[in-house]
């Protein structure tokens, strides 16, 4: 047996004291909310799972996280690939490229409630230049009457406000890369595609992982923008999961079903995150492995 | 396989003005097909920016480089079919080690059962048989090393393969086998090699021809033996050997050499009319004299230092405070410190140095 020095214990208290305050306490708050039936501040019944249950069989709750889970999907489906192409094409010195970077960065400094409020006046159909332009080309298009057009709006905002998040993390991972693999590449004869294939993609793994995992939890809890810009119309198509736990909390003071909610909400953010964290790390370091034993 | 002649000279700073500014100055320089060199030098001489030049990932300011006579500067790596190892082993993560030492051929469109067996061969010379169908990435430092020497040298058809200090981040143990592997490998193939590095061994004991260069010049080209016994320039005097070449100021007059304020009887031929030289004699041929022998000096001793199999020997010359270094055999009789020793200096191997750093007297061989 070794000796266990428990005064360790005494170094993580100030950790434990802050994260206890700071996460778990507020957390116990909302399980606590999600056992009760409060009816006012005063009466409160302990309902046990019920809202849990009533919540999971709940139609607009299940469209919202479809919603949720389809617009998660096209977020990162779509920046990634766009930023990957973006930070590729960016000048890697000279004024050049601190001009570059100010400006890719110039849509990430905006606050999210003034990037609903941009893109709803650019959309207009009237005054908007956007709108005005795609109903110039003679296309009937309209982000507050039809749900595709919100979609795509909604999607849209989200690219031009975040795909230079993923640019600038896989910028810097490219700068990372020492000059000696590009000349070994050159002098192997690689091609531009095997340089990105087998240099720059393998080497951006680690950035492009966070990337990916902070665009997904971003995207998940999407709030602002799309209520700023659609209200989470038309009817309830763009209405995602947080726009509809805030009605439900807020708007409607359901405190038991929202708390439920926002437990079950927690556990799929941390769940699809654990798989996609697992996934990305297996990406790259076990097929070959495999192959070579198979 | 080429013969590859340089006339070049480059600047990394566009407009260069005085000879600091240069990274290479002028110089002209051949390489014979089939040879074997290594470009030696400290840090930041230049040797890896020629290194550079001649596989064509940096482009000389000035003048060219030739091929077999063909002018290439302007072609790519790729183009001049050079082959290149870096310092640090640069390897494709992504790729076992067997597609790591295909991808030069694969990406030249060499067909499937010539690379297996090209990799084959390449793998077997540098013991990486038994890992062929492992991730590179998760291999030792040396055992990446090994896979960048094995990409360098899978062609056979290549003009050179070029060394970039390869042996930097390998064991002291497995740096003397894989230099013995390269030397093999080079009598095997008879490739044009070209070894940079700032180790006078690794230099010395690979190459037949060693440039040696310092700030931006190459100073001699010669084997071995020519650095070690007759070095043009002091540079090559101070930097090749251990220690340097001990150096005194002398000056020619009528009647004999004056060393270090000591009239010595006899003017070597070379030195006659030539003014102030400076005088420049190896440890090794420094031996211990009786008083008042010809050619000798007196000096103090200030340190005798046994490194097993010599002694070094430190002393300051009498009457001044120029240092000398001497080798001497342990089977000699050690004088101690502070006792006063008369030491040759003047011998055949003795050479003198002009006021710009070159041999005076005989011309280069």
């Amino acid at each position: 047996m070794k000796p266990v020095n428990q005064k360790a214990w005494l170094l993580i208290l100030p950790v434990v004291l802050c994260v206890a305050f700071s996460a778990i306490l507020p957390l116990m708050t909302v399980v606590n909310y999600s056992v009760q039936d409060i009816i006012s501040p005063e009466r409160r019944v302990f309902v046990g799972l019920d809202w849990f249950k009533s919540v999971l069989r709940d139609d607009d709750l299940q469209g919202a996280l479809i919603r949720q889970i389809g617009f998660s999907f096209a977020v990162l489906v779509v920046e990634v690939p766009l930023g990957i192409a973006l930070a590729l094409s960016m000048p890697a010195k000279g004024w050049h490229a601190s001009a570059v970077l100010v400006l890719v960065a110039v849509s990430l400094l905006i606050p999210w409630n003034v990037v609903g409020t941009i893109w709803q006046i650019y959309g207009r159909s009237d005054i908007g230049l956007f709108g005005a332009a795609i109903a110039r080309l003679g296309i009937n298009y309209s982000y507050t009457g039809s749900a595709r057009d919100a979609w795509l709006t909604v999607l849209l905002m989200d690219v031009w406000h975040w795909t230079p998040l993923v640019a600038l993390l896989c910028y810097a991972g490219l700068r990372a890369i020492p000059d000696a693999y590009y000349q070994a590449a050159s002098i192997d004869g690689a091609s531009k595609l095997a340089v990105f294939r087998y240099i720059q993609l393998p080497k951006l793994r680690g950035v492009l992982m966070i990337a990916v995992l902070l665009r997904f939890m971003d995207s998940f809890m999407i709030y602002t923008e799309p209520f700023v810009l659609t209200g989470g119309g038309p009817g309830n198509a763009t209405t995602f999961l947080s726009q509809y736990l805030t009605q439900k909390a807020v708007g409607q003071f359901d405190l038991g079903p929202a708390a439920a909610f926002s437990l079950i909400y927690f556990l799929i953010i941390l769940l699809l995150c654990f798989i996609l964290y697992n996934w990305m790390q297996r990406v790259g370091t076990a097929d070959k492995t495999e192959a070579g034993h198979g | 396989m080429a013969r590859i002649d340089l006339d070049l000279a480059h600047a990394y700073k566009p407009n260069p003005r005085g000879d600091e500014d240069y990274a290479l100055l002028p110089l002209q320089m051949s390489f014979a097909d089939g040879g074997a060199y290594a470009l030696l030098g400290p840090s930041g001489c230049g040797k890896t920016t020629l290194l550079n030049i001649v596989s064509g990932l940096v482009k000389p300011s000035q003048g060219g480089v030739k091929f077999d006579g063909v002018d290439v500067t302007k072609r790519t790596p790729q183009q001049r079919n050079i082959a290149q190892v870096f310092q640090f082993p640069v390897i494709y993560d992504t790729m076992t080690v067997a597609e790591n030492l295909a991808f030069p051929l694969r990406n030249r469109g060499v067909a499937p059962d010539r690379i297996a067996r090209r990799v084959g061969q390449v793998a077997e010379m540098l013991e990486l048989s038994g890992q062929l169908n492992q991730r590179a990435a998760g291999l030792a430092a040396d055992a990446k090393q090994k896979i960048s020497l094995g990409r360098g040298l899978v062609r056979e058809d290549v003009s050179a393969v070029l060394f970039d200090e390869p042996l930097t981040v390998i064991d002291p143990h497995l740096k003397w086998q894989l230099r013995r592997k390269l030397k093999q490998i080079h009598h095997e193939l008879r490739l044009t090699l070209i070894y940079v590095t700032h180790d006078q061994v690794e230099a010395l004991t690979f190459a037949e021809q060693v440039v040696v260069m310092t700030r931006g010049r190459a100073v001699q080209i010669g084997t071995a033996s020519e650095l070690f016994d007759r070095p043009q320039h002091t540079f090559v005097g101070h930097f090749i050997g251990s220690p340097g070449m001990n150096f005194l100021p002398a000056q020619a007059a009528e009647s004999g050499l004056e060393v270090a304020g000591h009239r010595l009887g006899v003017a070597p031929e070379a030195t006659r009319g030539k003014g102030p030289l400076t005088l420049g004699v190896r440890p090794e041929y420094l031996r211990l004299a009786g008083a008042g022998s010809q050619g000798a000096l007196p000096a103090v001793v200030m340190q005798a230092q046994d490194i097993g199999t010599y002694w070094l020997l430190t002393a300051q010359v009498a009457g001044g405070d120029s240092l000398v270094r001497a080798r001497l055999s342990p089977h000699e009789a050690i004088p101690k410190v502070g006792e006063t020793v008369w030491l040759t200096v003047l011998g055949p191997r003795t050479c003198f140095y002009g006021q710009d750093q070159q041999r005076v007297g005989e011309t280069a061989p």
